[in-house]
């Protein structure tokens, strides 16, 4: 649903001397109630005419810096190209939804469309206004483009109006631009606006600042998840001079090494002994934890999460044909190329954290209980973040907590700069949880579906989170059974049952949470019944969504393009094989094919793939494409070859060599194909995740193996 | 200790422990932050820049070996292919977080120094190495390829 203006917000504008700010306003009664927040600037308009977009999310390569910009532009009538962007500061109630500041969800055009385009199109027509009073002819004969404004025989920059048209009201339901009017929004020749300054080496990121007085901070922490720090000693720390000193945290979780440079700080941990009190920490291996989580889906489920256990196995009786399959994900690491790193400094008025900030609500609650500030006492530096796939927000606000730990052990007045090395990010826990899944389906006579009973059992990812009240209901976190429970598939007799497992072992939503397992598993189910059923994958699954409702038409239509585009119904290549796969997620419609040469014993490359996307109204086909691309790659990577295992609780992993990222020579071209549309925007960060495993997966079954225990490079499946 | 090396064109003398690598130095001691940490390892390539002319990962080389060194980073990538590939690089928006574009793009602009002409397999062959999180991947093969027809218009 996109967000509309409430009745109780409205446009406000800011008057600076020399600018013209617009924004949505804060409903009026937080207005009152914070009365320094009186608008959310989310564009200012300079008297040079410069024209600044403020973005309110972090900008980790998804895009949103540039979709959010797209929409003020569009509105102004002004060139992209020209926009500047800069990031909101840390201010929840004029930024934030529900009083939270954060990214995540792929929700951040979704949420933006209307206000964003609001701000741009009151901007335009107090510009316009303006300039209409001034040349006394009527506002409909005055026009704004490219920075001018231009009546008969008239006309002037734009910024020659902005100190007068701060005078003017704020257009109550400024007069948006018809979809037919767009020439910026589903512009497919439009760039992305951070294209420079990445090009260059000039994009700062968190891990670049550097303040004079400056130490770093690095942690020495617990190799089991759950262990606690019972003594560390400093005395090989010889021929060090950078090394400064080293003190336990105070909630046992390790030691901070502080030095006057990230590489001394990174030597003098090394050779700091600690000592730690295993007592309550995972000290189990991975084939144990493996082993409990798949006898735990061969039990009773904790939770019914739909569906009847009775009926379904009372259909299941009465099958045909019974086809039973377990399942199982490892933990995976998210791997941004940019490691966890912040910096906290002393102000007159508090506290700023320069950070790649994914959730600012977040770091700021952390920071303010832990350094006793006042929330809005901690500023907020937000600079590019290198990468997060979810890793940079989680409920603990880990890396955030440590650099207040060090800061506060340190002094509490000298800048901690906190680093994180690949070392620490691959065994530093966050994962996306290990899940088990285990589905009975049966058939009738004809191939169709009688009964479903899907089992699952894994980690919660949002119990105890932020997001609890949200992603938890009746015991049952959404973050196991999304994409099953809410399949757009009418499946007859479907039951889902959930176990959740408990460990030390901290788990965290990964790029696309739930769905980076469940649409494997849905997506196997349905090729194993098409093959079963002797019918093709394609019309199988099609046959399952003929109704009526938007989900089934559009997952339908997805698929239906990804066929045609890929030719699914032509001459397989010889020598090649191809696998269908579709999911919804975050509210966009996926559908890919992936189609490979080889086979799993003599080795798989996987050489193209063709990819359809609904995602609504698509207001940057460039960075869709883009993260339809990206979307698939991270997928598909961790599912050739990557896990996160361990030995006697401690990761195995420790770097890109034994987590190797996916590369340049693994996969053939990606061809993405976007549905027209004029509903409302939906995300595209993580939907073109899901599908790519199982489109994989079924291609490589095409060729005789079902791959079901992942990663594929240790089950059974070579990649060349 | 005293290390001396030309950086980008500029003569530096620079303290540091003898075993610091050359990223470090780059990034902590001359505050030239566009050169990458990213593993430490020499497995990601985010941290690629030239010593000496040859594309190094700089987190492999201690600075007492790069002494008396000529040393470019992204900032000092000068020069037509540098430009070519860089302009290829916005045309086709390849970036994503952008954190390993400096080292794809030091890897890129020597690839094309050698190899003028290179075809899908001969850039992912040379830049293999080069690992990006976000998979710009194909973006990266396009664009290295629209750097070579600017190169050659």
């Amino acid at each position: 649903m996109v967000s509309e203006i409430s009745r109780r917000s409205f446009l406000k504008v800011g008057a600076a001397a020399s600018s013209l700010v617009l924004g949505l306003g804060a409903d009026v009664l937080s207005a009152k109630e914070h009365s320094d927040a009186e608008f959310t600037p989310f564009v200012r308009i300079s008297v040079d005419g410069t024209v600044t977009v403020i973005v309110r999310h972090f900008e980790c390569g998804q895009g949103t810096a540039t979709g959010l910009s797209t929409l003020v532009a569009e509105e102004l009538n002004f060139p992209l190209a020209e926009i500047r962007m800069e990031f909101a500061p840390a201010a929840a109630d004029v930024y934030g939804r529900n009083g939270f500041m954060a990214t995540g969800g792929s929700g951040s055009m979704r949420d933006a469309y209307i206000h964003y385009r609001s701000a741009g199109a009151a901007a335009r027509e107090m510009l316009i206004s303006a300039a209409a009073r001034s040349w006394q002819v009527s506002p409909e004969n005055v026009n704004l483009n490219n920075g001018v404004l231009s009546s008969i025989g008239k006309s002037a920059p734009m910024g020659r109006f902005v100190v007068e048209a701060t005078q003017f009201p704020v257009p109550a339901k400024p007069q948006l631009k018809s979809s037919e009017a767009f020439t910026q929004i589903g512009n497919p020749e439009i760039g992305r606006i951070d294209n420079k300054e990445k090009v260059t080496g000039a994009a700062k990121y968190a891990m670049d600042m550097h303040l004079d007085d400056q130490v770093t901070a690095v942690i020495l922490r617990s190799p089991r998840f759950g262990g606690k720090l019972t003594s560390f000693d400093v005395a090989n720390v010889v021929d060090n001079p950078d090394f400064l000193r080293a003190h336990a945290l105070p909630n046992g979780d390790g030691v901070a090494v502080f030095a006057k440079s990230t590489w001394a700080a990174f030597q003098a941990r090394d050779l700091i002994i600690a000592e730690w009190d295993f007592s309550k920490a995972e000290n189990r291996s991975s084939d144990e934890m493996r082993a409990d989580l798949l006898s735990a889906v061969n039990s009773d489920p904790e939770y019914h999460a739909k569906g009847s256990i009775a009926g379904t196995a009372s259909a299941l009786e009465n099958a045909t044909q019974i086809i039973e399959q377990e399942f199982y994900f490892p933990h995976l690491a998210h791997a941004p190329m940019e490691p966890l790193t912040c910096t906290l400094a002393r102000t007159e008025t508090g506290v700023i954290l320069y950070d790649g900030c994914q959730t600012p609500s977040g770091a700021q609650a952390v920071l303010s209980r832990m350094l006793q500030l006042e929330p809005k006492q901690i500023k907020i530096e937000t600079l590019f973040a290198g990468g997060s796939f979810g890793r940079r927000a989680n409920t603990g606000a880990d890396y955030h907590r440590e650099v207040a730990m060090a800061f506060l052990l340190f002094g509490g007045e000298t800048p901690v700069k906190l680093v994180w090395s690949r070392e620490d990010d691959i065994k530093g826990g966050y994962y996306r949880p290990a899940v088990a899944h285990k589905v009975r389906m049966g058939l009738d006579g004809t191939g169709r579906i009688v009964g479903w009973d899907h089992r699952v059992s894994g980690r919660a990812i949002f119990k105890g989170s932020f997001l609890e009240r949200r992603m938890v209901r009746d015991g049952i976190d959404l973050g196991s059974v999304e994409g099953i429970t809410d399949t757009p598939y009418s499946i007859p007799g479907h039951y889902v049952g959930v176990t959740d497992e408990r460990s030390p072992i901290t788990v965290n939503w990964w790029r696309s949470v739930g769905h980076s397992h469940t649409a494997y598993v849905m997506e196997s189910m349905m090729d194993m019944a098409a093959a079963a059923a002797g019918q093709d994958p394609v019309s199988y699954r099609l046959s399952y969504l003929m109704g009526d409702s938007p989900d089934q038409k559009r997952l339908a239509s997805v698929l239906r393009l990804v066929a045609q585009k890929s030719d699914w119904d032509g001459q397989v290549p010889e020598g090649r094989s191809r696998g269908v796969a579709i999911h919804k997620s975050f509210h966009t419609y996926v559908a890919e094919v992936v189609e490979i040469s080889g086979n799993a014993n003599d080795g798989v490359k996987i050489e193209r793939i063709t990819c359809a996307v609904d995602c609504g109204v698509p207001v940057n086909p460039n960075v869709i494409e883009a993260q339809m691309e990206g979307g698939i790659g991270f997928g598909i990577g961790h599912i050739m070859r990557d896990e996160i295992t361990f030995t006697n609780g401690e990761v195995d992993q420790f770097n890109f060599p034994d987590y190797e990222p996916l590369r340049i020579n693994d996969i053939g071209a990606i061809d993405t194909f976007i549905v027209p549309s004029v509903e409302p925007p939906t995300g595209v960060g993580e939907p073109g995740t899901p599908p790519a495993g199982p489109a994989l997966a079924n291609a490589i079954a095409a060729t005789g193996v079902r791959v079901s225990h992942l990663p594929m490079s240790t089950n059974g499946v070579e990649f060349v | 200790m005293n290390f001396s090396i030309t950086v980008n064109g500029i003569k530096k003398t620079v303290e540091a422990d003898p075993e610091t690598p050359v990223l470090w130095v780059l990034r902590d001691n001359l505050r030239l932050t566009g050169t990458k940490y990213g593993c430490g390892v020499a497995s990601c390539g985010a941290c690629t820049v030239y010593i000496n002319g040859e594309p190094t990962r700089s987190c492999q080389v201690p600075i007492e070996d790069a002494e008396g060194a000529t040393i470019t980073t992204i900032e000092g990538a000068r020069g037509r292919v540098a430009q070519s590939v860089q302009q290829a690089w916005e045309e086709l928006s390849v970036v994503q977080c952008g954190y390993c574009q400096s080292g794809q793009i030091m890897s890129a602009i020597s690839l094309l120094s050698r190899n003028p002409r290179p075809d899908e397999a001969d850039i992912n062959d040379y830049m293999w190495g080069n690992a990006c999180r976000c998979a710009t991947y194909q973006r990266i093969r396009a664009a290295v390829q629209r750097a070579s027809e600017i190169l050659e218009s």
